[in-house]
């Protein structure tokens, strides 16, 4: 029996993710959930378990090709996998029993909602139904990354005018998202404009290098970051002499027993726990008209990586001692520069 | 500043251009002793001598090839045909021999080419034609066609002026229908250069000569029912100036060409081209046209009436347009 192998979708934002290595050749045995390809997407960085034990028998997808979410990137021939479960006559795809937990967003206030199965596919647009419009209208479509399958037409026949998508682009929520990242990483994203014409940007001599995924998403998380959110400065200095002298003093100690190193960030994030259990309105989200107060303290922390930058959270960091503090971050830290992070972890940070 | 007629705006410009240069002369079938046959050239005769102003027998061919051999003697010779129907006669003197003498002699002719042309006025088959775009297809020539007093006059002399062969086209249902103030001292309008005549948002008509007055009018028309057509009036078809037209479809993205030359080959084909070329992605609509018919003109009036484009096929179009 073949199974399929997809591109699981890793987080609810994600399209699309680029296998950066391929674990297994084609004939190799692979036992169910064993590693079998790391993938690269806008969120993270992993390692993608095998749906199935069985021999490899296609790669459909090479190293550092980029796909969507739900392609197929290879078939396992399960047949005879003493694991697999008895097998019908006629095989069914097995897309669905593929193990890809798509963690879901947190709605508030729900409580954390048990891991969902794998989302359908995106429904594509009805097929057959041709989108009206005009060049100019594909043109500010692209530009301003608006699914024109969103847009209504006013025009004849119920094309989609000028006047229509400059409406939904003055929408902006609504109707305007951003268009899902092409391979070539040439995307305009909404809260990516150009903030220079593009006539003063080419000139002279220049090379044009595209974005990784995840340089395109710290952009746009800056500006969309900034849009939301007013930017308020306040500066104290804090007197950390008596916090290095006891570093200095405590480290190979606490190393030696506790088996992982003391830096100066477990002491800076029990102070941000100490500090939002004081004023807990900073510990909120904003959605609309409403705050959210966050009842967890989930401290995100930004670890730079040499081909980016990435964000893991200490989940419950309110309710962890020091030494839980110091070891989630070193463990994060850690696996972020070896991506090894996982989906979820990278999520649902409060602060 | 007095308000004069296209016809009389003419007048001036060739009045004015023979006193500056004593290289300017006019000839033509019946401009001296008669004025021609449309009074354009009034006065000449008495004012500047029958050495200059230079009645021909009726022989267009000897008209323009007399026109060509002065220029090459140093003169700049102003060709009166009677009506510009009858240019054809001179087809092959003026593109293969005319247009080409500077690029292939080195030897410019600075001569103009000027005659009544259009339609309008019952003039039947043979003396209502546009046939503009012959030559507007031909290199080495200009084409001007102008529809106002200001405009006739400043292109004239620019015509004039130039170092090589221009046509000059005027419009005979314009002689005597507008008038305008045009100011008297000496100004030019430069050659190859279009104008706004009317600022607007939803749509832009390209056209020029008589149809410029229909496009406006038209326009007005439109803006009763909130349709702002912005009016463009190419003034010289060769070289045409690509620029202006495509400035104002970036804006409005939508385009109407109207011309009163018959369709197939009009310069509606041309422009949609490079608007095609140089804005596709700029369009929100089809490039629609109003033209006259593709027959020739016919002399019963409410024939020539159906055959000529009118304020209302250009109301009715660029309603469509609008809506689209």
């Amino acid at each position: 029996m073949a199974v399929d192998v997809i591109m699981p979708q890793m987080g609810e934002s994600i399209f699309e993710g680029t296998i950066t290595k391929w674990l297994k050749k084609p004939g190799d045995r692979v036992e169910r959930d064993e590693p079998l390809f790391e993938i690269s997407t806008d969120k993270v960085d992993a390692e993608i378990p095998a749906p199935s034990a069985g021999v490899l028998k296609e790669i459909k997808v090479k190293e550092g090709q980029t796909v969507p979410i739900q392609t197929v990137v290879a078939v396992i021939d399960a047949a005879g996998a003493p694991a697999a479960a008895a097998a019908p006559a006629k095989a069914e795809p097995e897309k669905k029993a593929a193990p890809v937990p798509a963690p879901a967003k947190v709605e508030a206030p729900a409580p954390r909602p048990a891991p969902t199965p794998a989302p359908a596919v995106a429904p594509p647009p009805p097929a057959g139904e041709k989108i009206r419009s005009s060049p100019l209208v594909r043109r500010l479509a692209r530009e301003h990354g608006v699914d024109l399958a969103q847009v209504p037409g006013t025009g004849m026949g119920g094309r989609i005018t000028k006047h229509d998508i400059l409406g939904a682009i003055g929408a902006g929520g609504a109707a305007a998202r951003p268009a899902p990242p092409a391979a070539a990483g040439a995307v305009a994203h909404i809260a990516l404009e150009n903030a220079v014409p593009r006539e003063k940007i080419y000139f002279g001599r220049y090379e044009v290098q595209p974005m990784s995924v995840m340089r395109q998403k710290i952009a746009e998380h800056m500006v969309v970051s900034k849009r939301v959110s007013p930017h308020v400065y306040s500066m104290d200095e804090v007197d950390m002499t008596r916090v290095v002298e006891l570093r200095e003093k405590t480290k190979a100690e606490f190393e030696r027993k506790h088996e992982t190193k003391l830096t100066f960030m477990p002491f800076f994030v029990r102070s941000c726990v100490e500090a939002l259990r004081a004023f807990p309105t900073v510990n909120a989200s904003v959605d609309g008209t409403s705050v959210v107060l966050h009842k967890d303290i989930n401290i995100g922390i930004a670890v730079a990586l040499d081909w980016g930058l990435i964000v893991p959270v200490i989940k419950g960091a309110g309710e962890k001692n020091f030494l839980g503090i110091a070891r989630a971050i070193n463990d994060l830290a850690e696996r972020a520069r070896s991506k090894k992070l996982k989906p979820e972890e990278v999520q649902e940070g409060t602060f | 500043m007095a308000q004069v007629t296209f016809l009389e705006a003419i007048r001036q410009a060739l009045f004015e251009e023979m006193e500056r240069d004593p290289a300017v002369v006019c000839l033509g079938e019946d401009i001296g002793v008669y004025g021609g046959a449309f009074k354009v050239t009034q006065g000449l005769l008495e004012r500047f001598g029958w050495e200059r102003v230079i009645d021909t027998p009726i022989s267009e061919t000897a008209i323009i090839g007399a026109a060509c051999g002065m220029s090459y003697t140093g003169l700049r010779p102003v060709a009166e045909l009677q009506f510009i129907d009858f240019i054809a006669c001179c087809f092959n003197q003026i593109t293969n021999f005319v247009a080409k003498s500077h690029y292939r002699w080195g030897a410019p002719v600075p001569m103009v080419v000027r005659g009544p042309s259009g339609g309008g006025v019952h003039g039947g088959p043979f003396h209502s034609q546009n046939p503009e775009m012959y030559f507007t297809h031909t290199p080495g020539l200009k084409v001007v066609y102008p529809a106002t007093p200001y405009d006739a006059k400043g292109l004239l002399k620019s015509a004039i002026r130039d170092n090589n062969p221009v046509l000059f086209f005027e419009h005979k249902f314009l002689y005597r229908r507008i008038k305008e103030e045009v100011p008297e001292g000496d100004y030019t309008v430069p050659l190859g250069k279009a104008v706004v005549r009317r600022k607007g948002r939803d749509l832009t008509i390209v056209t020029y000569a008589a149809m410029m007055h229909t496009s406006l009018e038209a326009a007005n028309l439109l803006a009763q029912e909130g349709i702002e057509a912005e009016v463009v009036d190419l003034r010289t078809l060769l070289p045409l100036d690509k620029e202006t037209i495509l400035q104002s479809v970036k804006k409005t993205n939508k385009l109407l060409v109207v011309h009163e030359d018959t369709r197939t080959g009009g310069i509606a084909g041309e422009i949609a081209a490079i608007v095609c070329e140089g804005a596709f992605e700029d369009l929100d609509g089809p490039i629609l046209r109003v033209t006259a018919l593709d027959t020739p003109a016919p002399y019963a009036p409410s024939l020539e009436e159906r055959f000529l484009p009118q304020a209302k096929d250009v109301v009715e179009k660029a309603r469509e347009l609008a809506r689209y």
